[in-house]
């Protein structure tokens, strides 16, 4: 680990006081960047330690949504969703992820912010353009069974890792953020990553210096909920696929329903297409064949995740297909899938 | 404050921010039963209790944990006294080699009372499970190259069901 000094936030009014450049990292649990740094891929100069970060680490229930801050464990609020019907596709993901010594340690702004886990990026020895722009990409023809389907690009085809984040794009989560400046800005989730296009080193929208200080998620019905993570093993693995969903139905008719992809995306994945053709029609397996297949018509594989494209479309009929059973079964059913949850 | 509690003795934080909560524990304070495996969060050997919390001190920078409670191995039962969990490893030959086990017994331990506080694991959450299925999810982090698994879930299975009985 190369040398590096330490600076310290103690309240989000802080932020303009630090010394900010562009080799400063904000530490918060550390359990992707101290290892990133252990790898030499990451060489901070400077770090802000966000441990003592006065009202960074609560979740605020309001009438109209969720405020959670962004020091908030992936354990917190794991256990806080569990316990909100609405969020209990937020809570699947969440504990679908990682272990609990990493969970206990991992924050919700730092799980957002979590870097991919390609090979070719974690071995210094390859070329990559995430970790070195314009060196190439060593997983284009090398092994790319874990790569993504979407949003790929000539330069990069990384899936991002993050579980917690699909489940926060189907829940149409915004971030909020300090800039350096000390201005306070909202994102939509669903416009905060980058694909990688010609700057695959570049993965999100904020600027230098800029702090996530906490996520909202809207309140409202969202009826039934299921997290489906298919992956090499059975725990403790990064998504090969997965399908964060939730399905509300009014007789026969779809009345609303949030997706989103992991484990196939440069990005986590929102399928616009699948949801244009979803959204207030009239429930039916060939309407999710429809669906699926448009999404699919933009996907591109590379040899080893050749299977990804027909895997997602199982995925996603056997989750919808389940969610669809569970409201009709039970009308106005709000929460997890399974029927005693 | 700037000192670091670890099984009950109060040390001052190292001068390297580099430093790791696992390599301060063995570099500065002697402390070898908690385990350098992979160094990378991905085996578990490692794991401690932080403020009761099982986390991988692999991954900690020790001046991150400033005024906070950590337990290691060496503090989980007394010179005395094993903890149950530990005296379960022995009676249910729960190791072979033993590296993994003072981060298992440690991560069993939290598990422990994050099961009795009902916290949801990912099996529990989306299905009926037994208790053995539970457990085993809730341990993932923790690896074991012998493959003691079997033996491992069966003490934490014996101690859970001595706590609910008392």
């Amino acid at each position: 680990m190369n040398p590096f000094s330490v600076q310290t936030l103690g309240s989000e009014g802080d932020v303009e006081k630090l010394n900010l450049d562009a080799q400063t990292r904000y530490l918060a649990g550390g359990t992707n960047l101290v290892d990133l740094m252990k790898h030499q891929i990451e060489t901070p100069v400077s770090l802000v330690d966000l441990s003592e970060w006065e009202g960074a680490s609560e979740i605020e229930k309001t009438g109209n949504g969720y405020r959670i801050g962004a020091m908030v464990t992936n354990t917190e609020l794991a256990n806080f969703a569990w316990r909100e019907p609405s969020l209990s596709v937020l809570s699947q993901a969440l504990l679908s992820g990682a272990t609990v010594q990493l969970r206990n340690r991992a924050t919700t702004g730092g799980n957002l912010l979590q870097r991919t886990r390609c090979y070719y990026f974690y071995d210094t020895a390859k070329p990559c353009n995430k970790r070195e722009p314009g060196t190439g990409c060593s997983a284009l023809t090398g092994m790319n069974r874990i790569h993504a389907i979407f949003g790929t690009s000539e330069q990069c085809i990384a899936t991002h890792p993050s579980d917690m984040a699909v489940a926060l794009m189907a829940l149409n989560a915004s971030v909020s953020v300090k800039t350096a400046m000390g201005k306070n800005r909202d994102i939509a989730l669903r416009e905060f990553y980058c694909t990688p296009g010609e700057t695959p080193e570049r993965e999100n929208v904020l600027e230098q210096g800029d702090l996530i200080t906490s996520v909202y998620i809207p309140a409202g019905t969202r009826g039934t909920q299921h997290y489906y993570k298919v992956r090499d093993r059975a725990s403790y693995a990064f998504a090969l696929v997965s399908v964060a969903a939730a399905l509300e139905l009014n007789e026969e008719t779809i009345h609303s329903v949030s997706l989103s992809f992991g484990g196939v995306g440069t990005i986590p994945w929102y399928p616009k297409k699948a949801l244009e053709i979803l959204q207030g029609n009239k429930f039916s397996v060939q309407l999710l064949e429809k669906a699926i297949d448009a999404e699919l018509a933009d996907a591109k594989t590379f040899g080893s995740n050749d299977f990804k494209p027909g895997l997602l479309r199982r995925v996603f009929l056997s989750v919808m297909l389940s969610l669809a059973q569970r409201q009709k079964k039970q009308p106005g059913h709000e929460g997890a899938l399974y029927e005693n949850r | 404050m700037s000192a670091i509690h670890i099984n009950g003795e109060s040390y001052p934080l190292p001068d390297d921010p580099r430093t790791t909560l696992l390599d301060f524990l063995h570099q500065n304070l002697s402390l070898f039963g908690t385990k350098k495996g992979c160094d990378h969060g991905q085996c578990g050997a490692c794991t401690v209790l932080v403020d009761g919390q099982r986390m991988n001190a692999c991954l900690m920078l020790a001046f991150q944990l400033k005024g906070k409670n950590i337990t290691t191995i060496e503090g989980i039962g007394s010179n005395t006294e094993l903890h149950p969990l530990q005296q379960a490893f022995i009676e249910k030959d729960a190791f072979q080699c033993g590296y993994c086990t003072s981060g298992q017994i440690c991560s069993g331990v939290a598990l422990l009372n994050e099961m009795a506080q009902s916290d949801p694991s990912i099996v529990s959450a989306q299905q009926d499970c037994s208790t053995r299925e539970d457990i085993a999810e809730r341990m993932s982090g923790n690896l074991c190259r012998c493959g003691a698994y079997p033996n491992i879930v069966d003490a934490i299975e014996q101690v859970i069901a001595l706590e609910r009985q008392s």
